[in-house]
């Protein structure tokens, strides 16, 4: 039932046009790095300033970039679509007379929905992997600390990057799939998921609001930059993938809850 | 099958006991005791509004009822869902397809759904089901493509993807050309055919007079009659229809015969037959000097019925 379910969302041109934007963002990054010429005053936002050194750095810049706003963005559109739209289409009704089973859709929805977290934040590593090694030299990468590790380790490190990027939307993505079980209108539960991220990030910028801040989501979203010092740095990573657990643990219950026991009148 | 089997447990296909569904204070289902009989083909009628397809979405499983039990073939319901619902095949309220997948591909995402995926079997199973219905030709064309009709052909498919003993079929020739409702019409008595039971919901009468064996007319979430269509077809009068320019000795005559619910319209005369002879009418009225154009008994049809059930009116009942 999960391939059947993967399958029809990575046939839909929406989810292929998604993917295709997110692994352009870093590939846009990397030409204008090219054609803005040499070093920058290493005030750019993180790995920006290493590209032209390193292609590899692409990479994480691409993931530095999208995670803020695109990567939300995307996720919330997927994950608020993911019961939503099956009852907007109707698909919901003949689903669940199959019988799939309430909380077996659930759950494969959920299993769904964390595979194109993840291979939306691969899809921008990768293309900012493939732009950095056109437009630039790739060789030894030079660590946060200022340390040297080979190109090898770097790459592994960069693809843990993503794994540890896409592991931080899951929080994100629990509240979509909540979401996504109160309405029949997939739009309004895509605004909503999205609503949520810009919220938290609104308030992990506002001081006043300090005692929230690490209980927001995005809190630790940039944490994943960790990974490229030498040693890595573990603890703003566990952070936040603990905080994502208690995210998930909460509205992926509240979903079942939710879901299990509605009237499916679409 | 013998009546007393069929109203014994367990050779009833869907069984309800105080059937209610609330939404707020408003009973969209009242307390129905539905009997459906293994291998019927049962006509669920009722005008827009009765509560016909809230006690189909009750039946499987996708809203939860207020008060009341059921089976459904002789399975208790909603327990033994994941049990009975693989051999129920359903049509709910018009089908329902991913538009950016093809036909082909819709039917294996549903297929691949269940709790038991049979996937050996899947593409011969699908095959099947598209000839069925006479979709092979565009199963590999997406279904945003597909007409209203050939969707409707598809939800069929989708009910026939395995054998099934039992099939719901909400309004199956909605949208269909003449051509298709005469299809399925012979689908129906195919399927019932081979033993399955057909649930056939609907607002054609004459489509239900034409396939049906079983009837069940619904009303403001009531169940008014049902029963074989025959029993419930007879309950009306048979009307008895004069033509003559001589009204008023003609109403006189039927009268003095005992004739109840006397009307005229122009020449026409029409009564209650009430188990008079028509031939005995005639010679009364031809004795009595009435010139006779025409003398009919008009047998009731399961149109008369409904509207004797449901009444006239054309708006929604509530």
């Amino acid at each position: 039932m999960l391939l059947a379910e993967l399958a029809t969302l990575f046939r839909r041109l929406r989810v292929k046009a998604l993917l295709g934007v997110l692994a352009a963002i870093p590939a846009a990054l990397a030409v204008a790095v090219y054609f803005s010429g040499g070093p920058s005053s290493g005030r750019g936002p993180t790995f920006l300033d290493q590209v032209s050194h390193n292609g590899m750095f692409a990479a994480l810049a691409g993931l530095t970039i999208a995670i803020p706003f695109f990567l939300p963005l995307v996720v919330a559109v997927v994950s608020g679509d993911a019961i939503s739209g099956e009852a907007n289409l109707g698909t919901l009704r003949y689903l669940l007379t199959r019988p799939s089973g309430r909380t077996r859709l659930l759950a494969t929805k959920a299993a769904t929905v964390a595979v194109f977290c993840l291979a939306a934040t691969v899809a921008v590593a990768l293309g900012g992997l493939i732009a950095g090694v056109i437009l630039f030299p790739v060789g030894r990468v030079v660590t946060l600390s200022g340390t040297t590790i080979s190109l090898a380790e770097g790459m592994l490190r960069t693809f843990a990057a993503a794994g540890i990027v896409a592991a931080s939307l899951l929080g994100l993505a629990s509240i979509g799939l909540f979401v996504s079980t109160l309405t029949d209108a997939p739009v309004g539960a895509m605004a909503a998921t999205a609503g949520f991220a810009v919220l938290s990030a609104v308030l992990d910028n506002v001081p006043q609001t300090r005692a929230l801040h690490p209980w927001l989501f995005t809190h630790h979203w940039l944490s994943f930059g960790d990974l490229l010092r030498s040693p890595v740095q573990w603890s703003g990573i566990v952070a936040d993938l603990r905080l994502q657990l208690g995210y998930i643990a909460v509205f992926a219950t509240a979903a079942w809850a939710r879901f299990s026991t509605k009237d499916v009148l679409a | 099958m013998t009546g007393t089997a069929a109203q014994s447990r367990g050779t009833l296909a869907i069984e309800t006991q105080g059937l209610t569904k609330r939404f707020g204070d408003m009973a969209a289902v009242d307390g129905i005791d539905l009997s459906v009989p293994v291998g019927s083909v049962f006509g669920f009628l009722g005008p827009n509004g009765s509560g016909k397809t809230t006690t189909i979405r009750v039946l499987l499983g996708l809203i939860n009822a207020s008060e009341g039990s059921w089976e459904l073939l002789g399975q208790p319901m909603p327990d033994r869902a994941r049990r009975v619902l693989p051999d129920v095949g359903a049509l709910i309220e018009g089908p329902a397809f991913y538009p950016w997948l093809t036909g082909r591909q819709n039917l294996v995402r549903f297929d691949a759904a269940g709790p038991d995926a049979q996937r050996s079997t899947r593409k011969r199973r699908i095959d099947d089901a598209l000839a069925r219905v006479g979709l092979t030709a565009v199963a590999s064309k997406k279904v945003k493509t597909y007409s209203f009709g050939m969707r409707q052909r598809l939800g069929l498919a989708l009910a026939l993807l395995r054998p099934r003993q039992l099939l719901v079929l909400d309004e199956p020739t909605n949208g269909m050309d003449p051509q298709g409702t005469r299809e399925i019409r012979n689908l129906t008595k195919e399927l019932a055919g081979e033993g399955a039971t057909v649930f056939l919901s609907s607002h054609l009468l004459s489509e239900v007079e034409q396939v049906c064996t079983h009837v069940a007319v619904m009303s403001l979430g009531k169940l008014l009659a049902q029963g074989p269509i025959a029993e419930l077809a007879g309950a009306a009068a048979t009307r008895l229809r004069v033509e003559t320019d001589d009204v008023a000795v003609a109403t006189q005559v039927l009268e003095r015969l005992g004739l109840a619910e006397l009307s005229v319209e122009g020449t026409t005369v029409l009564a209650n037959l009430d188990g008079h002879r028509p031939e005995d009418c005639n010679r009364e009225l031809v004795l009595a000097g009435v010139g006779v154009r025409s003398l009919t008994a008009i047998r009731p049809t399961l149109e008369d019925t409904f509207v004797a059930l449901t009444g006239e009116g054309f708006d929604v009942a509530r």
